[in-house]
């Protein structure tokens, strides 16, 4: 009855897990392509010329370093803390996700892979996959919710104009859960060609550790510039939380600074019963959903919750498990601020620093606007601006009634 | 109570249950063994089957919008139990809703219930340390999954730690019907074999995804121990009425017999 791959003790800490979180919960089909794809990333890690490769394309082609740029009418306004933003808003296609995108792209290729699925909620990571498939010449299918094409319609519109196929998902909520396990099913049938672009800090091993190792990036900038700025290391680090890429990617070189607090900000949607948020720190309880083990909102009976946001990119039952573990641990505090406020938020940066930032990143923002009068002149708040709102005019004008102005 | 083959090949039936109701996931299941069905798989409905395809997608969307439990499917299991007290019962799930009702009291319960084997669809062996101590102390069968993309270390691990039988996935991809068995099958489970013991002592191997028809029963029979109909089945159950169900189950099952029948002497 011994094997040479059963560990020993099941709750030994290995790669993939955080904590007692992650792992790999997934059918046995794509355990294979997960071992492989587990090797493939740990090689292209430690090659240079991959490095080399995705460094330059962050640079020339994404916009990398972005700025991290002193709000300083906010700061004024607000009359405590000193509001940074960090402007991944300003890179290509308008989000964080390209970074991810990049360095899974070349990882693909570096496996001959020529066909590309994705999921995608907000069709911020749909469109920088479309993106990055259209740079290297790979076929590219994008699996999208029906409530979420529908309220982000130009990026539904973006992706297909890059030559990607946006496929509708019209099972369950019809929202990025729904999507992943399409994109799944996809990968699971043809899983001989194809490379499944994960968007998020989710999944199986090896992508919460690939994706946010992909991602850090932002917080090792973002380090070095505030060092430069002010000389010294910020009071607090906000990001929103959906899967959680942004989030990981802005605190990770944080975490040994324990000094440093990290704060994640959660959709806390229309109303605290289940269903009418997406604060899975608030109503969720520890599972296993879509491959990896984490905090998941779920009923009494394990069925997986439906979830709300006026955001899509955070509309997900479940949390990326490297968050769970630094929940848990105390080392980063969660929060939520609910869709009003994320909406107030956008109006708020717009109109004083002339800034519109997506709806996902407007829940970090409104957590700023509640804690930065609570604090001194001497405390600095890092905010991860991790998208433009370009892609929300549609849901502004109908939530803020623009037309009516 | 424990799982053997009385046929050649064994039939395995998957059944959502509570779709269309719990009474008659109870009924077509009893209707299933009488018919010849060995192993009856009860399967628990859930709102995020990833390895499904749309046929018990469905079928679980309709259990799950009638709130069934896995409470509920082991409270059914234990009724087959009763009145058949001979088939084999396993349970197939994902593993969250285990996770909710907890490890240990799930085993004990389905234990309990008179079943006699567990599927976890999302379960891979090396995750399996804490399902595994508990199915060992209840001493209920583990059924892992082997799939055609799994390396043959894999496959001893699969082969080492399933009681029962192995379930081996006849091809890449979700479950639901296709028109002719791949290659895949037949390789893979010669593959099973050299790990899964040989004589009194073998571990059968069953083989499914994509089952549908006597043809398709009569080649596994060539290569494998049982076959495993599943969407056929679930599919069936959708176009008929709850009362009907049972004996269009039944004679669907005793129509994949037909072939067989002839092919011993």
């Amino acid at each position: 009855m011994s094997s040479v791959i059963l560990p020993a003790n099941p709750s030994e800490s290995r790669p993939g897990r955080f904590g007692v979180y992650g792992g790999r919960y997934v059918p046995e089909t794509l355990m294979a392509a997960l071992v492989e794809l587990e090797h493939e990333y740990a090689s292209a890690k430690a090659d240079a010329a991959f490095q080399t490769e995705l460094a330059g394309l962050l640079a020339d082609y994404a916009g990398r370093p972005t700025p991290l740029y002193f709000a300083k009418r906010l700061t004024e306004q607000l009359g405590g803390a000193k509001i940074y933003l960090k402007r991944e808003d300003l890179l290509h296609t308008g989000a964080h996700k390209i970074n991810n995108a990049l360095g899974q792209g070349l990882l693909a290729r570096r496996m001959g892979k020529k066909r590309i699925i994705a999921e995608t909620g907000a069709g911020q990571h749909g469109v920088a996959t479309a993106t990055v498939c259209a740079l290297l010449d790979m076929e590219c299918v994008i699996y999208m919710g029906d409530v979420d094409m529908e309220r982000q319609e130009l990026n539904v519109l973006r992706m297909r104009l890059l030559g990607a196929e946006v496929r509708g998902v019209s099972s369950g909520s019809k929202t990025l859960k729904d999507a992943i396990s399409e994109a799944m099913r996809d990968w699971v049938t043809n899983v001989r060609t194809t490379y499944y672009l994960l968007g998020s800090a989710l999944g199986a091993h090896p992508y919460p550790t690939m994706v946010r190792d992909f991602q850090r990036v932002i917080s090792i900038e973002m380090k070095e510039q505030i060092l430069t700025k002010e000389g010294r290391l910020p009071t607090a680090v906000l990001a929103c939380v959906g899967g959680g890429s942004n989030a990981i990617g802005a605190f990770y070189e944080f975490i040994h600074d324990r000094q440093v607090r990290l704060i994640g900000v959660e959709a806390g949607g229309c109303g605290t019963e289940l269903g009418q948020h997406a604060a899975r720190f608030r109503g969720g309880e520890p599972g296993v959903l879509q491959g990896t083990y984490s905090y998941v909102l779920q009923d009494e009976n394990g069925q997986i919750a439906n979830t709300h946001s006026v955001s899509a990119g955070l509309d997900y039952a479940s949390i990326g498990p490297e968050h769970a573990a630094l929940h848990d641990s105390g080392r980063a505090e969660y929060v939520s601020q609910d869709d009003a406020a994320a909406l107030d938020a956008v109006v708020r940066l717009a109109r004083t620093e002339g800034i519109l930032p997506a709806l996902e990143s407007a829940h970090a923002i409104a957590e700023c606007l509640r804690i930065a009068p609570t604090l001194t002149p001497h405390d600095i708040l890092v905010v991860n601006l991790s998208g433009r709102g370009d892609k929300d005019m549609g849901i502004l004008a109908r939530e803020l009634k623009l037309q009516d102005l | 109570m424990t799982i053997h083959f009385n046929h050649k090949p064994g039939l395995v039936v998957y059944l959502t249950a509570g779709d269309p109701s719990l009474e008659a996931t109870r009924g077509i299941a009893i209707a299933a063994i009488d018919a010849g069905a060995d192993v009856i798989e009860l399967g628990v409905p859930f709102s995020d089957p990833l390895a499904d395809g749309p046929v018990i997608q469905r079928a679980s969307e309709r259990a799950v919008a009638r709130g069934t439990s896995l409470q509920d499917v082991l409270r059914v299991a234990g009724e087959i139990r009763t009145a058949r007290p001979d088939a084999g019962l396993v349970i197939f799930s994902y593993l969250n809703p285990i996770i909710r009702y907890g490890m240990a009291r799930f085993v004990k319960d389905a234990k309990f219930a008179g079943v006699d084997g567990v599927l976890v669809t999302d379960m891979i062996v090396e995750e399996a340390g804490e399902y595994l101590r508990e199915m060992d102390r209840m001493n209920l069968a583990p059924i892992f999954l082997a799939a055609p993309t799994s390396p043959d270390e894999r496959l001893e691990a699969i082969a080492n730690h399933s009681k029962g039988f192995v379930y081996a996935i006849s091809r890449v991809g979700i479950t639901g019907q296709q028109q002719s068995m791949t290659a895949d099958a037949a390789s893979l489970v010669a593959r099973i074999r050299r790990y899964a013991g040989s004589g009194a002592n073998a571990l059968p191997i069953a083989v499914g995804f994509g089952i549908s028809n006597a043809e398709h029963v009569a080649r596994v029979a060539e290569f494998a121990d049982a076959a495993v109909i599943g969407s056929a089945i679930v599919e069936l159950v959708e176009k008929s009425t709850a009362a009907d169900a049972p004996a269009a189950v039944a004679r669907f099952i005793q129509g994949l017999r037909l072939r067989d029948a002839a092919l011993v002497d």
